[in-house]
């Protein structure tokens, strides 16, 4: 059975741990460098994107977790992690701190750190996600917990879109700055990427750890191409039949927090 | 929010009487995004600041939140008279000194003050019995905010009842500003037995088990099966040495405020970032030996076997 390493540093590393439980799959809280040698995969959790970044350097891993990146094997980032995996990222709000933390990189991406605005503006949505439930079944939409959130600007070629999201109409006007000195340019477009995958990686900036819905974490499962694809297959069927088994249809999934 | 039934934790009933007129008002946040924003500060550390020059500190240590404070609660304790929300305009600059969310307290039951600081942009409101209470009965109806807020408790019930009135995430009372670990570790045995033994009972049994500690029957079945409080829960009151710290999560905490610990301890930027390390690798005693070595005179507190002494944690129920 594979083992799924989840960085343990801060943030909600503990609801993709319940959720992996969920779907019969073992966990590690990953804290250390050397823990990285014995998974297979890699979640890094949504939390403070800051406070992860200055942990992870206390503690060296940043070498480490490039490596793991640039190994092929499977690594998600969710919001903070997001960020942790793009190969760039703009800075905040006018009249916020300025300055940047240290990133893994290896996603192809330009991500903007607050998109959606300060944490008041934190916000839960259905988002249209035809490649998941291509892939692992259910309803075409998944609910989507933006908190603080970051979002992707805009990807590489080799980039896949997963998912978007309207601009919410009620946010304060975004701007962009790309660093000291730079003009800043505002965000015309109405819907941005908030979800993609890229060969080994996958990135969203919604939560869906703090949903009951483990369609993400199975999709990001079967992203191992290493592992026995008809043990996976059989695993993933059950799960979806019981999963979608007893839930009126488009009702939005209940959001339990832990297990 | 009762209506759409969205919510993970179910609270029935009216939000309570509009307060603002409603194009003023902002929306309440559902109440599952509120307890997402506090899951998001899990393994973290929320230190205690003054001024932006301590917030930068408390950043650079690793802080996952900073509480914007004019006093310390030891300089509270020390100075006495009547303690009460902060200046806005400290907050502001505290804001812009930092990325990490602002924290900012208010006094229990003064709803007006917490609408000044939702107003102002904090991350999260401290409804503290640290401040003078304004109200000797009543809680803010914490539904009719967007912004999250924390309070304290000393067991089960009295957690329970924040969680009903809209607290998105709990701590230990503790005794804040003593330095002594004492009553923390006192308030989180006491809600995490409660927890242990709540498992434990038949169902019929908990009809009665909430009566008795005056708890919302659903959210004391819900702590039932889920095994823990429906929201995370923070130790605070007299942490002040990373083995504080790490005691508290190793007893069950999320996380950990660190109020006056800090900036009053002989060097503060060392011992905030041994206090984060020592949260984020709890259960290493080796790690935890070298975080621990030479971090000079810690914060000198009080005993709290002196009569004199106030209890903070008594002010409220």
């Amino acid at each position: 059975m594979a083992v799924v390493g989840v960085l343990a540093l801060q943030g909600s590393y503990n609801e993709h741990m319940a959720a992996l439980r969920r779907i019969g799959v073992k966990g590690v809280e990953v804290r250390k460098p050397e823990q990285l040698l014995g998974i297979d995969s890699l979640i890094i959790p949504g939390g403070e994107s800051t406070t992860m970044a200055k942990l992870a350097n206390y503690h060296n891993l940043f070498p480490a977790l490039r490596e793991f990146v640039g190994g092929g094997k499977p690594v998600w980032g969710t919001c903070a992690g997001l960020i942790f995996l793009a190969n760039k990222a703009v800075v905040l709000l006018s009249g916020q701190k300025t300055g940047g933390q240290e990133l893994v990189g290896g996603l192809d991406c330009t991500v903007h750190r607050n998109f959606f605005g300060s944490q008041l503006q934190s916000f839960e949505t259905e988002l249209s996600v035809p490649k998941l439930s291509e892939k692992e079944g259910g309803n075409d939409t998944c609910r989507g917990v933006f908190i603080r959130a970051p979002a992707i600007l805009e990807v590489g070629p080799d980039v896949e879109i997963l998912a978007d999201c309207p601009v919410p109409v009620d946010r304060p006007s975004i701007t962009i700055s790309f660093g000291e000195g730079t003009e800043e340019e505002e965000y015309s477009k109405d819907r941005v990427i908030v979800a993609v995958r890229q060969g080994n990686i996958l990135a969203t900036a919604f939560h869906p750890e703090l949903t009951s819905d483990s369609r993400w974490h199975r999709f990001f499962l079967d992203m191992d191409k290493e592992s026995p694809a008809k043990a996976f297959s059989a695993l993933s069927l059950s799960s979806s039949s019981r999963d979608t088994e007893g839930l009126p249809k488009n009702k939005p999934f209940d959001l339990p927090i832990f297990e | 929010m009762a209506s759409d039934g969205s919510g993970v934790v179910t609270v029935y009933g009216s939000n309570g009487a509009e307060l603002l007129e409603p194009s003023k008002q902002p929306k309440s946040a559902t109440f599952s995004v509120k307890v997402g924003l506090a899951q998001m500060l899990r393994g973290g550390v929320i230190m205690d600041v003054v001024t932006p020059e301590q917030a930068r500190l408390a950043e650079e240590a690793g802080a996952c939140a900073v509480m914007a404070l004019e006093r310390v609660p030891a300089d509270i304790r020390a100075q006495g008279g009547v303690a009460r929300m902060s200046d806005p305009g400290l907050i502001r600059d505290i804001k812009r000194a930092v990325t990490i969310p602002v924290m900012a307290k208010a006094r229990i039951g003064h709803f007006v003050e917490a609408q000044i600081l939702e107003a102002v942009g904090v991350d999260y409101v401290d409804e503290s019995e640290v401040l003078t209470p304004a109200d000797d009965a009543h809680h803010i109806n914490k539904h009719n905010f967007r912004v999250p807020f924390v309070c304290g408790c000393r067991d089960l019930g009295e957690a329970l009842r924040r969680v009903r009135e809209g607290a998105a995430m709990i701590r230990t009372k503790g005794e804040a500003g003593t330095g002594n670990v004492v009553e923390a570790v006192r308030h989180v045995r006491s809600v995490m037995g409660d927890v242990r033994a709540l498992r434990s009972m038949d169902d019929d049994e908990v009809f009665a088990y909430a009566k008795r500690i005056a708890a919302p029957y659903d959210l004391v079945m819900q702590t039932k099966q889920l095994g823990r409080l429906p929201v995370v829960q923070f130790a605070a009151g007299g942490v002040a040495t990373p083995a504080d710290a790490a005691l508290m999560m190793q007893l069950g905490c999320d996380g950990v405020f660190v109020g006056s610990g800090i900036f009053k301890s002989g060097d503060p930027a060392r011992r905030a970032r041994a206090i984060v390390q020592a949260v984020t690798h709890y259960s290493d005693p080796t790690i935890l030996a070298d975080v621990s070595t030479g971090l000079g005179e810690a914060m000198v507190g009080i005993n709290l076997n002196d009569p004199k002494v106030e209890r903070y944690a008594a002010r409220s129920e």
